[in-house]
């Protein structure tokens, strides 16, 4: 490439992570480190029931006894589970209203661009905003309700409605289903619940913003949202962290559950700090995210734009139980820097005539590793099955890789499955044409990503559509190549 | 000769076709037009074997035989042939091993002798040479990478070297540009003979300025509803198919 | 003796090996004749039960004799062959020679259990051109596990046609190993039509610039068949074109695999990298996995991968069949079609006819 793409290289080698400041305000920590009693202090300061709190110690059990995972293609150094918080949240009681939180918390979100009130008002979505570990405000709350619709925070949801949880919660995700999950199910301290009662459509866009303040905290949020026959939600997902020079942990774990009918709609805009220039810092993000197609006609769809986190482990996958029922995998996976991405989907067909789309755009620059890892599974019951999967790599610079590795298995005859991958770089002639068109090679650079991304972005809603463009543009701030 | 009597088809539970009774004598061309949905499709898949179509009452005797208990490979040795409104790409097919196959199936059928490769080749080298088809044609992949025009010269070659009795040429709603209208107009004017007939299914009139035919029908609703000569096709060329679903 | 690969390990996910370990092998009985050679005016080496029958051999003036060699790499089948490696073919052709046509068969029969491991070893020096024909046949219930070790020097072309045959009870475990420099060329076709269980795994190190790889297979697999083609393409050079279509028909309970894995290093700019996968999948017990990755370090590359699995194309069967062909032909046909595009760079005549051959007698146990 050219001398001036070199200078550009240089100069933005040191981007800017604009969400990366920290809110002073005062925390109430538990002490590190992770055993029975840290489970069932949490479980204690949440007032939850026993069974809960056995729940939670049979994970911890779990998870004692399993090894973390290394098949993805990540490299880390080992994570000190002990020396962690497993629970971290502002000091004050938890707010009854928007006016009782700490405005030092509500500026914190105002940077963020999440509007809690107004904006939250005008905008028409609701929000629920998950700082560390517990969740400070739910807007709306008195909309939905009359729709039928709960969204609160999980801790709430479990004294509320302590029949709906214990009736979903591990059903699509185990506790014990991996180590990530087994970690989060011993530990969780809140996240989002959703329901949509039968035949309601949600009259709002629902949002949940996540944020990492504290220092040496793990995140471990849990999302439930269960659509009855023929509800139908759309839920977006935010999350930011602050700069800091160790790595942080999240481990979330989302469950969907849709009926007869029912439609899904979860979308996430995932922007944690990716760490420095050097690869100083920055977020470890593995999480679990799988939802359940139980009934007929039911219909999960996942969106993901991935461009924070030092690394990010993560495979939202539908199992497609139900008759006819459909699931969709729609993600632009961005890495720069020294970032790893080991992100794809499993699609598990269980039903006759069930369907699924994979659209998966990935893009390295800089020195990163990008993969994607995905799953097509045809079992023999899944009669006149189908599965489309395209998944594309862009390559930006010569220091950084791009890998995909999918796995066909196909036990139906009568299914039709097809896969296609291809890995390219930018065309120099379409770079050329841009810039003799007068655009500067960053803008360049930017119209062709958004463009290759385009087949997923227009699945996100617009308003989060706008952002993630955005975002992809600053990611890829000095990686042109 | 073709009769039609009294065919009721349906796909899963709609019914498409009512109950069509029709009588195609040799020699004859005969067309069917009608308004979208009317079954017309329907008729010429129901026709030719294809899955899908239940057929619940009514017959179809070609010669003799009903040809509607018989597979779509019998038909076609019984004389019929099917000139598809969107040809089918065979990848990996030569176009001169398909005909060559295709031929001697029929032949064998027939009691006939198979044709050796020399001998066949003569015969589809003048096909190809009297639809002013380029010589490579045979040697390509079946339909792969035809164009709309190409394909359509492809059906008419097959129908040039398998001699039908019969065609039926379902042109429902196909957006055929002049010139490929010119090409199937031929295939089958080349054809006409006392002992050739035509089955020639269309939405619109154009083609039928091409193939004049001797009687046109009007298909609604999965019925005959009208029959007259090639004029009737011009009257409902200038006062559409209203009034005529009602019927 | 080294432990057979178990599922645990990624590389054999889809393929049990159990079959092989529970089954006790003994030595490989004497076998002094051999059934229809093909009818072929080629030097020929003839391997009855993994020891070369002079008599039934021709010269070869590029042969040598054989040499075990100690193994380098760590894989678990390559040790077990060395440990166990008896003869095997041994050629090396020199610089600027062209070598024509060489028969490798391979032919078993024992009244009970035996094993045999062929390590052979091909090299070709700079500019210079060799055909492998081998054949693969047997009956009883046997287990051939045999290593290629290839070295195509720079300009050099080999061609190595496989047609595995082997008796239905029958294991068959190859692994081929070639290093392709500067402007040479390993062209390989497999069809697999053969053994109960049977996997060709081939690693193809690029190291030059514009070295060519080309696999090819395809598996025709009925009963309960297991067929598991696998390749590691390593392009370490730049400007290197790689090529893999690989066609699977299953009927009966017949499982496929296909693992293909293409390696772009960070000096291998301007790599061309192309893989198809496609299955037909024939009746409702049949199973396909398919396994393609790319793995690449490099940015000024063209690299795809495609996969499908699926049923025969009943538009396509109908529209046979309304032109007069009966069903089976009609199916027949489509299927040979499917194929053609795997076999069509085997333009050697004389391997397309074997290869024909063998696909005829298919159809007919069909």
């Amino acid at each position: 490439m050219s001398s001036t793409t070199d200078a550009v290289i240089q100069d933005l080698a040191a981007q800017k992570y604009k969400y990366g400041f920290t809110t002073e305000i005062e925390m109430e920590e538990f002490p590190k480190g992770l055993s029975p009693d840290i489970v069932r202090m949490i479980s204690a300061k949440k007032g939850e029931p026993a069974w809960l709190l056995e729940w939670r110690l049979k994970a911890y059990e779990a998870w004692l006894k399993m090894e973390e995972p290394t098949w993805a293609r990540i490299h880390h150094a080992p994570i000190a589970y002990q020396d962690l918080y497993y629970y971290a949240a502002p000091a004050k009681a938890a707010p009854k209203s928007l006016d009782e939180v700490d405005p030092e918390l509500l500026r914190t979100y105002e940077k963020l661009g999440i509007p809690l009130n107004e904006r939250a008002a005008l905008a028409g979505v609701a929000v629920d905003a998950v700082f560390d570990s517990v969740s400070v405000a739910t807007t709306f709350r008195d909309t939905l309700a009359k729709a039928g619709v709960i969204f609160c925070p999980i801790s709430e949801a479990v004294r509320e409605h302590p029949e709906l949880v214990r009736k979903y919660l591990g059903s699509v995700v185990p506790a014990g289903d991996n180590y990530f999950a087994a970690l989060n199910s011993a530990v969780f301290s809140d996240g989002s619940f959703v329901f949509i009662p039968k035949g309601v459509k949600c009259p709002m866009e629902l949002s949940t913003y996540f944020r990492i303040n504290a220092r040496n905290t793990g995140q471990f949020e849990r999302t439930l949202i269960i659509a009855e026959d023929g509800a139908s939600v759309s839920y977006l997902e935010g999350c930011t962290a602050p700069m800091r020079d160790e790595n942080q942990l999240h481990a979330a774990v989302v469950e969907l559950v849709a009926m007869d009918d029912a439609k899904i709609k979860y979308s996430t805009v995932q922007n944690w700090y990716p760490g420095d220039a050097d690869g100083k810092g920055g977020i470890y993000n593995f999480v679990t995210k799988r939802g359940a197609c139980r009934g007929r006609n039911s219909k999960i769809s996942w969106t993901q734009v991935e461009t924070g986190s030092a690394i990010t482990w993560k495979y939202p996958s539908c199992i497609l139980q139900g008759e006819g029922s459909v699931g969709e995998f729609y993600s632009v996976a961005v890495t720069n820097g020294h970032q790893q991405a080991d992100t794809g989907t499993k699609m598990i067909h269980i039903g006759k005539n069930t369907s699924s789309t994979i659209i998966s755009k990935g893009i390295s620059a800089g020195k990163s590793n990008n993969t994607y890892r995905g799953q097509v599974k045809i079992l023999p019951g899944a009669s006149g099955a189908r599965n489309f999967t395209q998944c594309d790599s862009l390559l930006i610079g010569d220091q950084c890789g791009a890998h995909t590795v999918p796995y066909i298995e196909n036990r139906n005859a009568s299914a039709k499955v097809e896969h296609e991958a291809t890995t390219s770089k930018i065309a120099e002639d379409q770079l050329f044409y841009c810039r003799s068109r007068g655009l500067s090679e960053e803008d360049a650079v930017g119209l062709i990503v958004n463009g290759f991304c385009k087949d997923v972005l227009k699945e996100l809603p617009m308003e989060f559509a706008v952002e993630a463009q955005k975002l992809l543009a600053v990611s890829l701030e000095g990686s042109v190549g | 000769m073709l009769e039609i009597k009294n065919l009721h088809a349906r796909i899963g539970d709609a019914e498409i076709l009512k109950g069509v009774t029709l009588t195609i004598p040799d020699g004859e061309i005969h067309a069917i037009m009608g308004p979208n949905g009317a079954g017309k499709s329907t008729l010429s898949y129901v026709l030719s074997g294809r899955d899908g179509y239940e057929v619940t009452e009514g017959e179809a005797i070609y010669n003799g035989q009903n040809i509607l208990e018989m597979e779509p490979e019998e038909r076609a040795a019984a004389g019929l042939f099917l000139a598809f409104q969107y040809p089918v790409e065979l990848p990996g097919v030569g176009n001169a091993n398909f005909l060559r196959t295709a031929l001697n199936a029929i032949r064998r059928s027939r009691g006939e002798e198979e044709l050796d490769a020399v001998a066949f080749l003569k015969q589809a080298r003048a096909a190809v040479k009297q639809l002013a088809m380029k010589e490579d044609f045979l040697k390509r992949n079946v339909n792969v990478g035809f164009s709309g025009g190409e394909k359509k010269r492809n059906e008419m070659l097959q129908m040039a070297l398998l001699k039908p009795g019969l065609a039926i040429l379902d042109e429902t709603d196909s957006g055929l540009d002049i010139d490929a209208l010119k090409i199937v107009a031929e295939g089958v004017n080349a054809l006409r003979s006392e002992k050739f007939s035509a089955l020639v299914i269309t939405h619109y009139q154009r083609l039928l300025d091409h193939i004049v035919p001797d009687v046109v029908h009007v298909l609604a609703n999965g019925k005959i509803v009208r029959s007259g000569n090639a004029d009737l096709a011009k009257e409902l060329e200038a006062s559409g198919y209203v009034g005529l679903e009602a019927a | 003796m080294t432990a057979l690969p178990t599922r645990k390990l990624e590389a054999w996910r889809f393929t049990d090996l159990r079959q092989i370990s529970s089954t006790e092998f003994g030595a490989p009985p004497a076998m002094a004749a051999a059934p229809d050679l093909p009818d072929l005016p080629f030097p020929r080496f003839v391997f009855l039960n993994g020891t070369l029958n002079a008599a039934l051999s021709t010269a070869f003036a590029y042969a040598k004799p054989f040499a075990p060699v100690r193994e380098q790499g760590a894989q678990p089948m390559a040790l077990i062959n060395a440990a166990n490696a008896k003869d095997g073919i041994n050629i090396e052709v020199p610089d600027g020679v062209d070598a024509g046509e060489v028969l490798l068969i391979s032919q078993a029969s024992g009244a009970t259990p035996f094993a045999f491991h062929p390590r052979h070893r091909v090299t070709l020096g700079q500019g210079a051109k060799l055909t492998i024909i081998e054949i693969d046949k047997g009956e009883g219930v046997y287990w051939q596990n045999a290593l290629f070790d290839i070295d195509v020097a720079q300009g050099a072309t080999l061609q190595h046609f496989r047609l595995q045959q082997e008796s239905v009870e029958a294991f068959n475990i190859t692994s081929i190993r070639a290093r392709i420099a500067q402007a040479a060329a390993y062209e390989h076709f497999t069809l697999t039509l053969g053994a109960k269980l049977s996997r060709t795994e081939i690693e193809a190190d690029l190291v030059g610039e514009t070295a060519l790889a080309h696999l090819n297979a395809a598996q025709l697999l009925g009963g309960a068949q297991h067929g598991d083609f696998t390749t590691i393409i390593r392009h370490k050079a730049p400007n290197c074109p790689s090529r893999q279509t690989v066609k699977s028909v299953l009927a009966g309970k017949a499982r496929g695999v296909f693992q293909g894995k293409i390696e772009v290093d960070q000096i291998a700019q301007k790599t061309d990298g192309y893989q198809m996968s496609q299955a037909l999948l024939l009746s409702p017990d049949a199973e396909m996995d398919i396994k393609p990755e790319l793995q690449i370090f490099a940015d000024d590359v063209k690299c795809s991968h495609g996969a499908t699995i699926g049923a025969l194309d009943e538009e396509q069967v109908f529209y046979l069949r309304s032109r007069g062909i009966p069903e089976a032909d009609a199916r027949q046909i489509l299927i040979r079609a499917f194929l053609e595009e795997a076999l069509e760079p085997v333009t050697h005549d004389a391997s397309k006819a074997i290869f024909e051959d063998a696909l005829e007698s298919w159809w007919g146990k069909q």
